[in-house]
Order: C-alpha cells, then structure tokens, then sequence
C-alpha cells in the first residue's frame, strides 16, 4: 500500500541472535528472524558435522549430490542465517560462545530439556554472562514438569496434545496430520515468545527464561472442545466423533470433501447458513434440491449422511476445478483439495511466495515464503542455509577479532 | 508491567481473526473488540453453557474473546465511523478481517486511518490477500485447508476415503498466529523507528506454508506426498506407526527401534509380560540387543538379518500395545528414552498430570454466574511478563459506557 521510500529495512536489523535451533520446530523461528534482518548466528557441533538436525542430511534434494549439504528441508528452514561450528565439549570452545552470547540479545535451542545446561549454559549461565539476556528454549514437553525428561518430535506431539485424534473420520483409526503441524506451529510460538521477550525487555530493561512446551502450545489449539468439557462435561472421545470433515461449532450443512471426476481428485464444498445452500442449489441446478428436508440447516443436518451422497454424485463427474470456478461465482465457499504442484506452480494466490535462494553448494532452490505482506518492513529470504561452518572466518573474525589463520589453527584443533 | 501493557488494539469482530485477538489480549494488551449492532454471528456458535443458547453462552466465544472488552459500534452509521476513529486515534494496532472492499468503502481503510493515527500497525487478514483476484470468494476454514495443501496430506492408506481436514479451526489458527508474529515484529520496529505500517496477511498462503515436506518436496524435487494412515505424507509409502492398545485407545510408536538398548527393553518389557513364549520372533530382539551399534536405514530390506530383528522391533511393539493400556505404553517407554505417545483426546490431554503440573488449568470466574470455569492455559510461559486471563469475553456492548464518547 504504501511505496517505498527508502532502501526497506529489516523491522529487526540490529538484533543478534546466539541459535541453537535445528529440525523444523526450532528452525523455523529463527528463520523469520532472520527474515526481517536479525543476525541469527546458528552454531552446529564440529565432531557431530551438525547431524544432530536429522534434516542436514535427507531428502529431498535438488539433484544426484548427497551429503550434509544437501537436505532440501534444512536448506528450506534455515535461509538467510550464518552458520559456525564449535565444539563446547573444549575449553576454548566454551570461551568462544561465551562471547557470542555476551554480544547476543537473545539464545534459541530446542534441545531435549537440559542439555545446554549440561554444556555449563543453563539459564542462570546465561545471565551470568548477560544479564539481560533473553532465552528460549522449545522442547516438547518443556523443561518442568513429570514428563520433562520424555523425548518427542512433531508427530508424538500431535498425539499427546489431542490433535491426531480430533483428525479422523468415524469408526476409523486416527487420521492425524500428514505431517509436523506442532513443529511449525510450535516455531510460531517460539518467534511470539522472543518478540514479547523483546518488547518486555524494550520496555524494562529486563531478560527472561522463556520455557516453550510445544505439546503446551499444542493443547491452546482446542478451545471450545475443552470448555465444552470443563463446563458441560462432555467428553470429545464419544459415539460419531472425530468427524473432521464436518463442522458442528458453527454446524453447516453441507460441509464435507467430495469424490470428483480423475484420480483422488477432491472437493471441499462448505455451506454457513439458508443462504449458501440456496446458491448452492442454484449452481446444481438439480431438483433433488428442492426437498423440503434440506430447506432448513436442521434439516440438512439430521439427513447429512443423504446430503452427502447426492453431492458426491453431482460432483463425481466433474472435474474439481471446474466445480470450484461454478461454485466461487455463485459465492460458495468452495476449493478444491489441491496438490502441490497446482497450489505451488499454478495458483495466482501463491504468486511471491515461494522465493529462491542461493545455497553456496546446492545453487539456486525454491523455499517456503512467509504468507505476509509488511509494508514498511518487507521480509527477505534471499540466501540459502548456510554450510557447516561457512561463516567461520566472517564471524569469528568480526566478533570475537580473530584473524582467518587463527581459525585454521582452531579447526586443526578441533575446536571449530 | 507485561510484554504488551498500554498496547491498545481494535478487533473488529470476525471468526477469522479472534484467535489473534486473544493471543494478544492474554498477553497483557488492552484489546477493544468492536461488533456490529445485535452481535457478531459467533455468539450464535455452540457450544453453549449448559446447552442453553443465548448471546452471553456460547463457549466458541468465551474461549477465543478472553481477556478484551467489548462495544457495538455501526459502522454503517456516520456517527459509528466517527466513534471508531476516535477509538483508533488512541491505538496501536488495528485487527480487521472485513469483507473485501468494505473498510474502503467506508473511508475506514489503512489510508484513511493513517491520516489520523500516522503510527498505525494495521494488520487484515483476509482468506486470500487484499491483492487477491479471489478476494471477494467467501471461505471456511475447510476450504482454506483444502485449498493450501493441509487436506492433501491428511487422511488414511486407503485413498477410497476422503482427504481429512484436522479439526480445530487449525487454517484460521494459522493466519492468526502470522498475525501476531507480524503485529510483534512490526511493534519493535516502530519502537526503535517511530513508523507504524500495514500488514496483509494472507489465510491461504499461511497454511500454504505450514506444510511442511509436501511444498519443500515439490519446490526442490518436484515429487508430490501422498496421504498416509496416522504419519507423514511421503513420496515413497512408509510403514505405519499407529498401534491399537488393550484399552481400545491408539498410541504413536513414532520412530521404529534400532537400537540395541531398544531391542533390549522390548525383550525385557515382552518377559515380564510373559509374552515371550507367544513370540517365536524373541530371538532377534536378543540379536538385536547383543549388536554393537544401531541398525541403520539402508540395511532393511537389503542385509537380511538387519531386516529381520527390525521386523521383529514392530511386531514386538505390537504385540505389546495389544495387551496394555496406550498410557501405560508412553510412560512405558518414554521412561526408558523411547519417543512414542498415546493418542488422547483434547480433554484426557488437559487432565493429564503433566499439564496440571506446569499449572495449564486456568480458573476464570465469572461474576455473572457467580460460577468459576476451567479453561485452557498459557501457551508458552514468561516469568518476567506472565500470560494471563485477565477478565472474562465481554457481554454484548459491555463496555460501550466507558469507552464510546
């Protein structure tokens, strides 16, 4: 809306971040930091070549090259951040991150629960060494409680939170989510948490410890289903239920995803009151539509079963998109359930969001955008993960002053 | 003083947007929730206190208005257009997912508002962006999930059942959560700048990104997921993870045992069990225990006896979780380091004694009632700046005397 005056700057430019995030959950929080201008400086294990992130080494990959350097998902997570090795199990090693954190404003990891504080890093480490300084730690069940010790990753998260089983369809297994939903979702938070520790400590002048359970997060996620519980006692593990599909907090009628004509092509078709169903009926154009069971949303729903079967027919032979063009122009809410390669390659409302980096080994590859729009303060993703230990050399030689033959001595050591 | 005290926001009452609004609100901000005349339309959404409908019942709308207060402002009228500048004169944020063109038309749009407040952090959230050719499409939050590749990669083996849309409003969730985290970010820079902005945040796109390998396997490989019973959609099938335990309840066994602790445990958990003798297969888990290092992927299916004790690792698991109950399978074997976890529903997750212990459960009394409920707790926690339900979701036009001249 507003045109640019100036050369954008990054809403967090100034910022330094010390990183110790990997896998998606962790990762993905930094790297919208990282977006908006903020130094996220992520530090991997030397001995352990970073594998530690199981995503520094998997597919899928951009060609036949294999490695450590070519994970598409870790390049996907970690754009626009700078990449140092440094083995904290030495003493020198310890006294280098000891001064990265002193030039930091903010420490990030998503280790199991203690492990930094292992290291000798722990929080009360931290503000030893800056006292205002700001640490977030995102683990799945967070550092306290009866289950801190307990190990997870996105899909155990889903499970212990109640997201898989309120993804499901009746007298089926849980369907759950088809892939980490809490390890994004979980980074989502973990950027709040370190904005508002920003903002407080802005205000205040104060750090903080900010513990993220990312099963915690997850359990925020079912509101009306827990007060339905808490105040009328009725549990969402009964007869019929999950129905995923279907949407009973408002109840809509039709509301389903429907078979159309090709291959697990499908529909999704949903109507929010009288009004809907009326257009609706117009674009089939069909006289079953004029049963007086369906005239009202009670009636739609105690016959949904029938509902959905004569949708299903009148879909069956079309082909999804055309179902969705017919039915958005007669304002229906309505999309079709589409594939990658359509949402990503040929849908005008992704147009921008997928940008290219650079990746110093893997070359020029496509990555996840961020799906928001800042006037003043656009976000850039423009260069790709780093590879281990690239910046080395530039880091440590401007922030800990040493020079490019003292690093080599370094690695010789084992220290980088 | 918390993270957000004297922010002040205006909510302009939407389904869509709520969630942010309270992530906001809890947090310590002042947020003004401004509904139309006669109620926004989510006072009619169940469910309702004691199934009893009625403006002031509905639980949707306890849950997502925590911690704001509220006025009716008619937007329609001249006199409500100049009652809501004069509220947005004093804010910080504006939060708004109107139908397209209908803030402009107002002359209450980002360029009309900034003329009077210049520091404006405008935030619209809207189904497909404001830039959109599909702006004016109504949308669900099914439509939204199916549209932006969640639904593609959510259902069962057996592709004759449809694709599913994971419960929980989990599309609007997700344009709300880059709300904020954009709203945040775009406050610190006006800290350090003294410059507000707008924002446009995009429902479709939001969940377009939060689809973790199905966009990233497209964009780097062009391979396409498929939609897999209970685990990741994947490229090239994968086997499953879920297993049913005697109670009837499902557990995720998450990662297949590879290791020799692993093959160990799972001998030793079958013996006190008494199980081993219905287990011809034991001998491989004792292979499998007495190996000096972990199996490793590429060996299954290739080296033979590697394939062997993996099969038996799962069917061991299984046979276990078939004769105990799917939390004493987690605590089981979480406690000995193996990631799995039992499948509870939203409610048995609430009452669960590790959440209870980090104090999840948070009493908010209502006055009205004279009753006090339990409702869901603090997403993250930050000592120094604590989240908090500060009042219960307003009445119809509860706070129209002390805000609105």
């Amino acid at each position: 809306m507003e045109k640019q005056l100036a050369p954008p700057p990054g809403a967090l430019a100034g910022l330094r971040i010390c990183d110790f995030c990997g896998q998606l959950a962790g990762a993905g929080a930094t790297k919208w930091l990282a977006a908006f201008g903020a130094e996220v400086i992520r530090i991997e294990d030397p001995v352990r070549e970073g594998r530690w992130d199981i995503l520094r080494g998997i597919g899928p990959y951009v060609d036949e090259r294999r490695g450590l350097e070519f994970g598409g998902g870790y390049n996907n997570h970690n754009t626009g951040k700078l990449g140092v090795t440094i083995n904290v199990r030495t003493e020198r090693g310890k006294e280098m991150l000891t001064e990265l954190i002193r030039q930091s404003d903010c420490v990030t990891e998503n280790f199991a629960a203690g492990v930094l504080e292992r290291w000798g890093f722990g929080y009360e480490q931290l503000k030893a060494i800056k006292p205002d300084i700001i640490y977030v730690s995102n683990c799945g069940f967070g550092h306290v409680g009866p289950y801190s010790s307990f190990k997870t990753w996105g899909p155990i998260v889903q499970a212990v939170s109640g997201l898989t089983f309120s993804s499901g369809l009746p007298d089926q297994p849980p369907a759950g989510w088809g892939y980490s939903y809490m390890d994004h979702t979980g980074g989502y938070y973990m950027v709040m948490a370190v904005m508002l520790a920003l903002l407080h400590r802005q205000r205040t002048g104060e750090g903080q410890w900010v513990d993220l359970a990312c099963t915690e997060a997850a359990l925020t996620l079912h509101g009306p289903t827990l007060l339905d519980w808490t105040v009328n006692g009725r549990p969402s593990r009964r007869e019929g239920q999950p129905h995923a599909n279907r949407n009973t907090s408002p109840p809509m009628a039709p509301h389903g995803i429907y078979a159309c004509a090709g291959d697990d092509a499908w529909v999704a078709i949903a109507c929010r009151g009288d009004a809907d169903w009326a257009r609706l009926s117009s674009a089939i154009g069909d006289s079953w539509t004029d049963q007086p069971a369906y005239a009202s949303l009670e009636g739609r729903l105690a016959n949904q079963d029938a509902l959905d079967g004569a949708i299903s027919e009148w879909t069956a032979s079309r082909d999804k998109f055309e179902v969705q063009r017919r039915l958005r122009r007669a304002s229906v809410p309505c999309s079709a359930v589409q594939i990658p390669g359509e949402r990503v390659d040929h849908d005008p409302d992704t147009e921008g969001l997928w940008p290219t980096v650079t990746h110093t080994a893997m070359g020029e590859v496509r990555v996840d955008g961020l799906p928001v729009r800042m006037s003043r303060t656009p976000w850039r993703i423009e260069t790709g993960a780093p590879c281990l230990g690239e910046h080395n050399e530039a880091v440590f030689g401007r922030l800990l002053d040493l020079s490019v033959a003292e690093v080599a001595q370094l690695r010789a050591e084992g220290v980088v | 003083m918390t993270a957000l005290t004297g922010i002040c926001v205006i909510e302009l009452a939407s389904e869509r947007i709520a969630f942010a609004g309270k992530l906001l609100a809890d947090m310590g901000a002042d947020v003004i929730l401004v509904e139309p005349p006669g109620g926004d339309p989510a006072r009619g959404y169940p469910p309702f206190l004691d199934d009893q409908p009625g403006p002031d019942r509905s639980l949707w709308w306890w849950h997502y208005h925590t911690s704001k207060r509220g006025v009716v402002i008619d937007l329609e009228s001249a006199e409500g257009r100049a009652q809501l500048q004069a509220l947005v004169a004093k804010a910080d944020i504006l939060l708004e997912s109107e139908p397209d063109g209908r803030l402009a038309a107002l002359a209450l749009d980002y360029e009309d508002l900034r003329q009077i407040h210049e520091d404006l952090i405008f935030v619209s959230v809207t189904p497909f962006g404001r830039a959109s050719p599909n702006a004016a499409a109504p949308v669900t939050d099914l439509t939204i999930l199916a549209g932006a590749g969640s639904a593609w990669s959510c259902g069962y083996d057996d592709h004759a059942l449809p694709p599913v849309r994971g419960g929980g409003n989990q599309g609007f969730h997700t344009g709300c959560h880059f709300a904020v985290m954009s709203a945040l970010t775009a406050l610190f820079y006006r800290l350090t700048s003294g410059e507000g902005q707008f924002i446009d945040v995009s429902l479709h796109a939001a969940s377009n990104v939060t689809t973790e390998a199905a966009s990233y396997s497209w964009l780097v490989a062009r391979q396409t997921v498929q939609r897999q019973t209970g685990r990741h959609a994947a490229a090239v099938a994968t086997q499953g993870t879920q297993m049913l335990c005697q109670d009837g309840r499902w557990v995720n066994t998450g990662v297949p045992p590879r290791s020799p602790a692993e093959f160990g445990f799972i001998l030793g958990w079958l013996r006190e069990l008494g199980l081993e003798d219905q287990f011809p297969d034991a001998i491989f888990l004792e292979i499998g225990a007495a190996m000096p290092k972990p199996i490793t992927y590429d060996l299954i299916g290739v080296d033979a006896e590697a394939t062997a004790i993996f099969i038996a690792g799962r069917e061991a698991l299984a046979l276990i979780a078939a004769n105990v109950a799917a939390y004493d399978f987690f605590v089981g074997f979480q406690r000995r380091g193996v990631a799995v976890g039992v499948i509870y529903s939203p409610e048995e997750a609430f009452e669960d004694e590790h959440f209870r212990a980090r104090g999840f459960q948070t009493e908010v009394t209502h006055a009205d009632l004279g009753r006090t409920f339990r409702y869901p707790g603090a997403p993250y926690q930050l000592p120094a700046s604590p989240w908090r339900i500060s009042r219960p979701a307003p009445k119809l036009g509860e706070h129209d005397a002390e805000l609105l001249q």
